[in-house]
């Protein structure tokens, strides 16, 4: 069952067509990667899938919803349904890490402060930080730190779907690794579906089981990693040709 | 040295090149006068002897290809002479990328009617823009009118204590020497004629009705209002508001409707404390200066100046705080996605809420004494 389905997006910014008609379709318990060279609206299509980008035209359903033409409240419900993790965390800086994860769970709930507390500490343990970092400002942690709290964020309301904008980049190799493991962890924790932006191959080796590759304003290829090197296209080719096994 | 790099001779229509030593991009130069001075147009053959060339960068490769070029448009065969391998690398990576690559392309000056064209239409689109902000307030208004769950107090609170309780000091001390240095002047010409009594007539009027709400109105919009814009600017570049939208919280309802809300209650406040301190400066110099008594100050005071111009500068906050909190706001809203714009935009939040406020002041000017009051 697909629960993203990307219909003939358009992008147009200024005079510059960024997307010139993406058709894609994400299924239930997929990890999916969007992939391309740089500039080629990978993070657009992301942003335009979380409603924070208009496309120019087409139609985007995830969850059943045609989020071209949703209403306020069913957005708002939509909202609830996905986690985003931001490149750089985008953790409200004014707020503690454990303030940030139990924000949403402040607003949208009615649970008390003892449960709210311990669906938190859980959280932070989820994605492997110590119950000692949650009282830490976001200014006074590392990036991988900042990253986990980031999806511990994301996570906080269990949502079915989970956005990651380039997770692995900025982190050390062996928090990379980490953090993939983490990624197939939670999947098969959690039953997520996964939509990932990356650049990492060793990360989109490990993780990925279908991918898109945008390229030239259209999809170039999509499917799993196997079939991807059949494909003619020059990035495709510079990218997984010579099997670059790290 | 330098001279010593190419060796020209020449044999009936061929040329013989002989370049020596390091060719690099210090010296490729000197080179270029010396090539530049040849005429080619007799030529019907090259040779390129690079046998003798030590180490060779990619600039001076640059320049070697181009000498190429220049032959093979005028038909001139060329026979190159090298035994190193680098050497000859160097050249055919540069003769392969050059191929390829387009022109860089130089963004093509404005005339001074295109750019005035396009600051115009860019001041439409901000003015616009601008509309858009205060369509979709208007909107979140309404929605907080829908249900008192909706007011987050909690969040407007925090804006009334850090933009009015801790703004007391500053505002006490302003409007105090505004009220001393007003009374002191006019002492001065007051006393020549001897009418120090109207001293508190010019005094409670002038303070009451405009300077106290303006000064209020100006050291909060450079305290608040640069803040708003700074604070807003920096959680958009961080993607602090993305990541709130993302969750569903509405930054119009979380960070801007408390804010304008919290400085609509707390400007009055501001302006009355003003009132206040302002009435103090000018009580002291009477009482020092004019030997007018604090009783006999509030004495005339009670009798010659109306409770309206109390009342006229305080309805006078709300509208200035609005102002000065939705242009702090819009302003930080704009910021791109660099750091020069936080600074750009602070300026001019700070710049146009000042302007607003005057504007706004002397709207009430006109309109309050057409009416009559």
């Amino acid at each position: 069952m697909s629960i993203i389905e990307v219909k003939n997006v358009q992008t147009i910014f200024d005079n510059r067509i960024i997307h010139d008609g993406l058709n894609l379709h994400i299924n239930q318990g997929e990890i999916y990667g969007l992939l391309g060279p740089s500039g080629c609206g990978k993070t657009t299509l992301l942003r335009e899938m979380v409603m924070l980008q208009k496309m120019h035209s087409g139609s985007i359903n995830i969850l059943e919803h045609d989020i071209a033409n949703i209403s306020h409240q069913n957005a708002q419900l939509l909202r609830r349904e996905w986690g985003v993790l931001f490149q750089a965390g985008a953790l409200f800086s004014s707020l503690t890490i454990a303030e940030n994860i139990a924000l949403p769970l402040i607003e949208y709930s009615d649970l008390s402060p003892e449960m709210i507390d311990e669906i938190v500490r859980f959280k932070i343990n989820l994605v492997g930080l110590k119950s000692a970092d949650a009282s830490l400002y976001p200014s006074q942690i590392s990036g991988g730190m900042k990253k986990k709290s980031a999806l511990a964020r994301a996570l906080a309301m269990d949502p079915k779907l989970l956005f990651l904008d380039e997770p692995t980049s900025g982190l050390d190799p062996i928090s990379a690794r980490d953090f993939d493991a983490l990624i197939l962890k939670l999947r098969d924790l959690l039953g997520l579906t996964i939509v990932m932006v990356s650049h990492d191959l060793q990360s989109i080796y490990d993780t990925l089981d279908r991918v898109a590759i945008i390229d030239n304003k259209k999809i170039a290829f999509e499917g799993t990693l196997d079939e991807v090197t059949s494909v003619k296209s020059e990035f495709i080719q510079t990218f997984f040709g010579e099997k670059r096994v790290v | 040295m330098h001279s010593s790099l190419l060796a020209l001779s020449f044999s009936d229509k061929k040329l013989f090149m002989n370049f020596s030593g390091e060719l690099n991009l210090y010296t490729v130069n000197t080179l270029k006068r010396q090539i530049d001075t040849l005429s080619i147009t007799i030529l019907d053959e090259v040779d390129i002897n690079l046998t003798a060339v030590t180490s060779m960068d990619t600039a001076a490769a640059i320049y070697i290809n181009n000498i190429y070029r220049m032959f093979e448009k005028k038909n001139i065969r060329i026979n190159t002479i090298s035994d190193s391998q680098d050497i000859d690398d160097t050249l055919q990576l540069i003769r392969s990328q050059s191929l390829q690559s387009d022109p860089l392309i130089q963004p093509s000056k404005d005339t001074f009617l295109q750019s005035l064209g396009k600051s115009v239409y860019n001041n439409y689109l901000g003015l616009l823009s601008f509309l858009n902000f205060l369509g979709h307030l208007f909107a979140t208004k309404l929605y907080y009118l829908k249900s008192f769950k909706n007011i987050r107090f909690k969040e407007i609170a925090y804006e009334i204590n850090d933009s009015g309780v801790r703004a007391l000091g500053i505002i006490s001390i302003t409007s105090f020497l505004i009220g001393l240095v007003v009374a002191y002047q006019s002492a001065f010409q007051l006393k020549i004629y001897g009418a120090n009594i109207f001293l508190v007539d010019m005094l409670g009027i002038s303070i009451l009705r405009e300077l106290a709400p303006l000064i209020t109105a100006i050291v909060i919009a450079g305290r608040s209002g640069s803040a708003f814009t700074a604070q807003i600017g920096a959680m958009k570049i961080t993607e602090e508001l993305d990541a709130m939208r993302t969750m569903g919280f509405d930054p119009y309802i979380f960070l801007v409707m408390p804010r304008i809300i919290a400085l609509m209650i707390v400007l009055p406040l501001l302006i009355f404390v003003a009132d206040i301190m302002g009435i103090l400066g000018g009580m002291l110099v009477a009482n020092v200066d004019l030997q007018i008594t604090p009783s006999l100050f509030l004495d005339r005071f009670v009798e010659v100046v109306a409770v309206k111009h109390f009342f006229i500068g305080m309805i006078k906050g709300p509208f200035f705080a609005f102002l000065i909190a939705s242009i702090g706001i819009y302003r930080g809203l704009m910021v791109k996605n660099d750091t020069q714009s936080i600074g750009f935009n602070t300026t001019k939040s700070v710049v146009e809420a000042i302007f607003a406020v005057i504007v706004c002041d002397a709207l009430f000017s006109i309109v309050l004494t057409n009416l009559g009051i």
